[in-house]
């Protein structure tokens, strides 16, 4: 009942005219960048967050500007999918396999029509969701310690580190890097200068943006320039979608896909380090061998195919700001470019989030369901729209791009320091991206480090000095429970998964994060 | 090998981030673990993981070729000078030409991609700065 009321204090907050522009200009950009190969919603939030600030947003519009355009993109992925074979995004990497053979067979309009309202009703109750699980897990998260969060966060960079990626080496040695590069500049707690070199634009450490952007989107632009990928993304040929509306019969028979589909996409979503393209991995596969176990119609264009991992991939997304909310632990990269949006904007996530900035959070989940509402009208008549926009050779697209986050770091930190680091973010994300090394857990270490420390430091101040607090209480001795098996288990049971991702991942594979 | 490469890189950048650890002044205020234990730990972490990379190196990654490779050593300088240039010529002025580099090198005719320069430059600068308000740089000649 508290939460009906504090929900309804939600959407007086998100229905004024302002925020309603922002979150139908968040929802036609995301789906926008989502459509674009090489835009995905991790970079299109990261190459937004310092625009949004340097407009003076306040706190809650510039979440809803900035989710509207994370949810936005994770329905604009399936288009470039369905359309041209080639994921939009990383997590729209499913929808190609039966998508695209429901385009060829001249179904792209129905593909299209059927997928968005799978993404409609998986973010719609994944976003229930979350008004029902979160205030759950902040009374939960009110129990935790210094020690406890200590705990967490090393459970986030593991699960992250287990699950997401092929290599357990180099996401450790990712989420090291990211916390190195946190400790930059003068200590929270003693005020000593660290790793700073009497650089004074270091001494107040490295902003996380720099990093993002750097890593994120300057790294893609690099990426494009090596493969001389200048042409347009689509044909005009292959433009032509059709009929537009399924009938009746067939979105029928894909409702309960659609409501598998959420409920394991929500689930993968709500786990640290899953995310929304596990999602949609786990939502097809399951839906394909409970409904198609001799392999009959699957990946030769069955519309359920299609709604399974749309709705699994977009109930992910709404499960993901679960513990993005409720614990400050974001559960992909996309949400953790979101956190960055909350640290940079003061609030800190987390159950005291819940409680000394409600409008904030209610405000956010009120836009959400507008948002979603406003996503459903803009995808469905207005497609056509979009598919233009994979006419635009990238060859133009992509500097466009780079200079746009040129624009927004320059814009916040008026530094050209600040503007060369983020080069050289770019280039180094780059090199770790050719050698396989996840960009997530860089991004999760930056953003989490200072934080970690001081939990660390805080929990050792507590117990003068024994180390043994860390395994004090049966909560952190479950957190670390979970923690090694999700970064152990998958050494072992993770291979045969992983290869059959891979081997149900297109050639063109373009996207980092999220 | 480029694994194995990668993992000596790692061991130096552990090796070094310990000792610039080691090297963090004290300060008059002081808690249990002091500012050092912390980045200790993360300079480890970066130490093992160097070791894994060198004793079970991954497969081979694809590396571009040499013409790849100087592309974007270049295309990074282009930046760099770019970052520099922007309080020295302006906004408009440095962004035609690093929009036209890159433009030009993702394979746009030379003289269409001065005009994508130009248009791109001239719209963000109306976007951004006249419609939005965002403050870009300004050079000698105040835009």
């Amino acid at each position: 009942m508290e939460t009906l009321a504090n929900l309804a204090d939600g959407f007086v907050i998100a229905l004024t005219w302002q925020n309603l522009l922002l979150a139908l200009i968040g929802c036609f950009l995301g789906t926008l960048m989502g459509a674009l190969p090489g835009l995905g919603p991790a970079n299109g939030v990261a190459i937004l967050i310092p625009i949004a600030f340097s407009l003076g947003l306040g706190p809650t519009p510039a979440l809803i500007l900035l989710t509207s355009v994370y949810y936005g993109a994770m329905y604009g992925g399936r288009i470039s999918s369905i359309l041209l074979n080639i994921p939009g995004d990383e997590p729209a990497m499913m929808t190609c396999l039966d998508g695209y053979p429901m385009a060829q067979q001249g179904k792209a309009g129905e593909a299209l029509t059927l997928s968005g309202i799978a993404s409609f009703v998986g973010a719609f109750f994944a976003t229930c969701g979350l008004v029902l699980l979160a205030p759950q897990l902040v009374k939960i998260a009110l129990l935790f310690g210094p020690a406890e969060y200590f705990v967490l966060f090393t459970l986030a960079f593991a699960t992250l580190g287990g699950i997401s990626s092929t290599n357990q080496a180099k996401a450790a040695f990712a989420a090291a890097l990211g916390l190195g590069i946190a400790m930059i500049g003068s200590d929270s707690q003693t005020g000593s200068q660290r790793f700073t070199f009497g650089e004074i634009h270091l001494y107040d450490g490295i902003d996380f943006l720099i990093a993002i952007v750097g890593l994120f989107a300057l790294s893609e632009v690099f990426i494009f320039l090596e493969h001389h990928r200048g042409g347009a993304v689509g044909k005009s040929g292959a433009m032509n979608i059709g009929k537009l509306m399924p009938d009746l019969a067939m979105i029928k028979r894909c409702l309960p896909t659609m409501g598998r589909g959420t409920l394991i996409g929500f689930i993968a979503g709500v786990l640290p380090g899953a995310g929304a393209s596990l999602g949609s991995f786990l939502a097809y596969s399951i839906e394909k061998s409970t409904v198609d176990r001799r392999g009959e119609s699957f990946g030769k264009g069955d519309p359920r195919g299609v709604a399974a991992p749309e709705a699994g991939n977009n109930a992910a997304s709404g499960g993901a700001l679960v513990p993005m909310l409720a614990l400050g632990v974001p559960g992909s990269g996309t949400t953790a470019v979101l956190l960055a949006v909350l640290l940079q904007l003061n609030i800190t996530p987390g159950p005291l989030l819940f409680q000394k900035n409600p409008d904030v959070v209610w405000g956010l989940i009120a836009a959400l369901f507008i948002g979603n509402v406003m996503l459903l009208a803009l995808n469905i008549p207005l497609v056509g729209l979009f598919t233009r926009v994979l006419l635009v050779p990238t060859r133009i697209l992509m500097p466009v791009v780079a200079m746009i986050s040129f624009v927004g770091i320059y814009a916040i930190t008026n530094s050209t320091f600040d503007v060369m680091m983020m080069v050289g973010f770019g280039l180094a994300g780059w090199v770790l991206r050719k050698l396989d090394v996840p960009m997530v857990p860089i991004i999760l270490g930056i953003l989490l480090g200072n934080e970690m420390e001081v939990n660390m430091r805080r929990a050792m101040t507590i117990s003068d000095g024994d180390w043994g607090i860390f395994v004090s209480s049966p909560l952190s001795i479950i957190l670390w429970a979970i923690a090694i098996t999700g970064f152990v288990l998958p050494i072992f049971l993770g291979e045969r998964m992983k290869k059959r991702m891979e081997a149900s991942r297109p050639e063109e594979q373009i996207n980092v994060g999220d | 090998m480029s694994d194995r490469l990668f993992g000596v890189f790692g061991l130096a950048l552990g090796a070094f981030y310990i000792w610039a650890a080691s090297i963090i002044p004290d300060s008059f205020m002081s808690d249990e673990v002091g500012p050092r234990a912390f980045p200790y730990i993360v300079g480890t972490v970066i130490l093992i993981c160097s070791l894994i990379f060198i004793l079970r190196p991954d497969a081979e990654p694809a590396w571009p070729t040499m013409h790849s490779f100087a592309e974007i050593l270049f295309a990074g300088a282009v930046m760099f000078v770019y970052a520099w240039a922007l309080p020295e010529l302006g906004f408009l002025i440095s962004t035609v030409f690093a929009t036209a580099y890159l433009t030009w090198r993702l394979g746009t005719a030379p003289l269409w991609a001065l005009v994508t320069g130009v248009c791109t430059s001239g719209g963000i600068y109306v976007v951004f700065h006249l419609i939005l308000g965002l403050s870009l740089a300004k050079g000698p000649f105040g835009f």
